[in-house]
């Protein structure tokens, strides 16, 4: 059991005009990729276009080898990919609760799914004390810790994650970027991980993949991009 | 305060039925945001099938089974073969698709069964029972709030007790969410027609007895008051659509009462006014934003 994302040449966009252009790169099994760019650079639609959200116009993804092209968005998740979307990805008129287990329901092993729906409320027991909360109910950094937790009960192999630390506070961040590094560790979870937080993006990831409108102009190793002063001032302007 | 009593009881009982028909479109809408103005000729459909199987087969019950198991299908067959189709971009697309599929139903019932009135005989006795005086229910009556009652508590179990109806729910608020956690959604669109087009059938064979009888445009009538009633629950409410229907219901037999049949439709339509005037939402309208 392997997690290995290949993206190669993909374009993709909402009309004619393409807003992904040529998009490669690759993530190696149990390692985090963290996806960079300034607002409208395509980091959105590159992950919706991953999970099958929006049909690429051209490219190829395979995750273990496997073209995803044509595979139906909700089988996805059976294969091992979990996207938690951007902002929005509390169902807000289901309680805590039923966002969870809507999370488990297509598991087979119910008690695995039990299993990890506990985990979630240990790993954040702001959730586990509004379990009877409608989604609408929550604080924004509660519905960012429940549309984590809720992806994390697919145990998935693959994670998609869109801005995860938008709206939550410094120590909660922190807390996730090393909970997810742990998994990656422990499990052999990938991650790409689209953030505007780009130190402590690269202070957990792999590998840092820059785009810029809709291209990538730069994928190299976290520690260069971090490091490098000039590489991070040509391409993060910082 | 006898005939009080007495258009109370018949307010309830025909409320009843509003209320399982207001509840039929309550569902799709929740489902699919579409009002479904086809639910009346639906229902007539499904009636016309019940009662055939039930004169074929000489059994009441069975014909009221194969009503509501024809219900299950053509809902699935009209959201499969033709809402699915209909573009979201003007709301009137499927108000134009709906009122094209009444039409339809409405030829073809009046080719296969002719356009002729049919007598449709109740499983029990139509007439009221008097209790202490006072001319209350008929056994059909409680026949008819037995049977909206297991409806309206049955529906309620499946939504809020089972995974399918937790996937149903989420489907409908947050479709991407939803096929992002492995629901298909489309499946759970074309279930949430069936039932409600199964809970339609039994409203029709709940009312078409009721001195309706059966013919092409029986549910006419029937459907502008379900609607009604769904419009004063809120359409979003499927609580809404019980209180609103039994609501309905007792008004409108107050009305029929006091001031003759011949008042009943403009009644209907003083009302819809009036809500959509006062509480566009509904009087069980949530204010809670989705979208925050
Ligand atoms: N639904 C849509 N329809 C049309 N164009 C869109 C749509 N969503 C995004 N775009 C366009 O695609 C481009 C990339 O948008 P995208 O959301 O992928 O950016 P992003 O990198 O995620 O930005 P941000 O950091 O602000 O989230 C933008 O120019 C945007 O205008
Ligand atoms: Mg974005």
């Amino acid at each position: 059991m392997t997690g290995v994302l290949e993206v190669e040449a993909v374009s993709a966009g909402y009309g004619p005009v393409p807003v992904l252009r040529d998009v490669t790169f690759a993530v190696p099994a149990g390692t985090i990729a963290a996806v960079l760019g300034a607002n409208g650079a395509g980091k959105t639609t590159l992950l919706r276009t991953l999970s099958g959200l929006l049909r690429p116009a051209g490219g190829r993804v395979r995750f273990d080898g496997a073209d995803l092209r044509g595979v139906r968005v909700e089988r996805l998740v059976r294969r091992g990919l979990a996207h938690v979307p951007e902002g929005r990805g509390v169902v807000a008129e289901l309680t805590v609760e039923e966002n969870l287990r809507l999370g488990g329901l297509w598991r087979s092993d119910r008690a695995d799914a039990r299993r990890a729906q506990d985990e979630v409320y240990e790993l954040f027991p702001a959730l586990a004390r509004r379990r009877r909360h409608a989604g609408h109910q929550l604080s924004g950094g509660e519905r960012q810790m429940l549309a984590l937790g809720r992806a994390l009960i697919a145990r998935p192999r693959l994670l998609l994650l869109d801005e995860p630390s938008l709206g939550l506070a410094p120590k909660v961040t922190a807390q996730i970027m090393a909970l997810l590094r742990r998994l990656c560790d422990d499990r052999g979870l990938t991650v790409l991980l689209v953030e505007q937080n780009v130190r402590s993006a690269l202070s957990v990831a792999d590998q840092g993949v820059v785009m810029s409108l809709g291209r990538v102009v730069t994928a190299a190793p976290a520690a260069r991009l971090r490091d490098d002063d000039q590489l991070r001032h040509a391409y993060l302007g910082f | 305060m006898d005939r009080f009593l007495f258009l109370t009881f018949g307010g309830l009982s025909t409320g009843a039925v509003y209320a399982a028909f207001a509840l039929a479109l309550v569902l799709i809408w929740r489902a699919a945001r579409v009002v479904n103005f086809a639910q009346g000729a639906m229902a007539v459909a499904t009636a016309y099938v019940g009662y055939a199987v039930a004169s074929a087969t000489g059994s009441y019950w069975v014909g009221l089974g194969a009503a509501v198991l024809a219900g299950l299908l053509l809902g699935a067959l009209v959201e499969r073969v033709l809402m699915r189709f209909v573009g979201h971009a003007n709301p009137l697309n499927e108000v134009i698709v709906a009122l094209g599929l009444v039409l339809l139903i409405q030829a073809v019932l009046g080719m296969v069964f002719g356009n002729g009135y049919r007598p449709a005989a109740a499983p029990f006795d139509t007439d009221a029972l008097t209790l202490g005086g006072v001319a209350a229910l008929s056994p059909y009556d409680l026949w008819v709030l037995g049977a909206v009652l297991v409806v309206v508590v049955l529906l309620a179990l499946l939504f809020t007790r089972t995974p399918i109806g937790l996937r149903m729910r989420a489907a409908a608020f947050a479709p991407e969410v939803s096929r992002l956690l492995g629901v298909d959604v489309s499946r759970m669109l074309t279930l949430g027609w069936a039932l409600a087009a199964a809970v339609g059938a039994l409203a029709g064979m709940l009312v078409v007895p009721t001195g309706l009888g059966l013919h092409p445009h029986a549910m006419d009538l029937v459907f502008v008051v379900a609607f009604t009633a769904a419009v004063v629950g809120g359409l979003d409410s499927p609580a809404g659509a019980v209180v609103g229907g039994l609501l309905v219901g007792l008004i409108l037999s107050y009305v029929t009462g006091y001031l003759g049949p011949d008042t009943t439709p403009l009644a209907v339509l003083v009302l819809l006014l009036a809500v959509l005037l006062v509480r566009p939402g509904g009087l069980f309208s949530s204010a809670r934003a989705r979208h925050v």
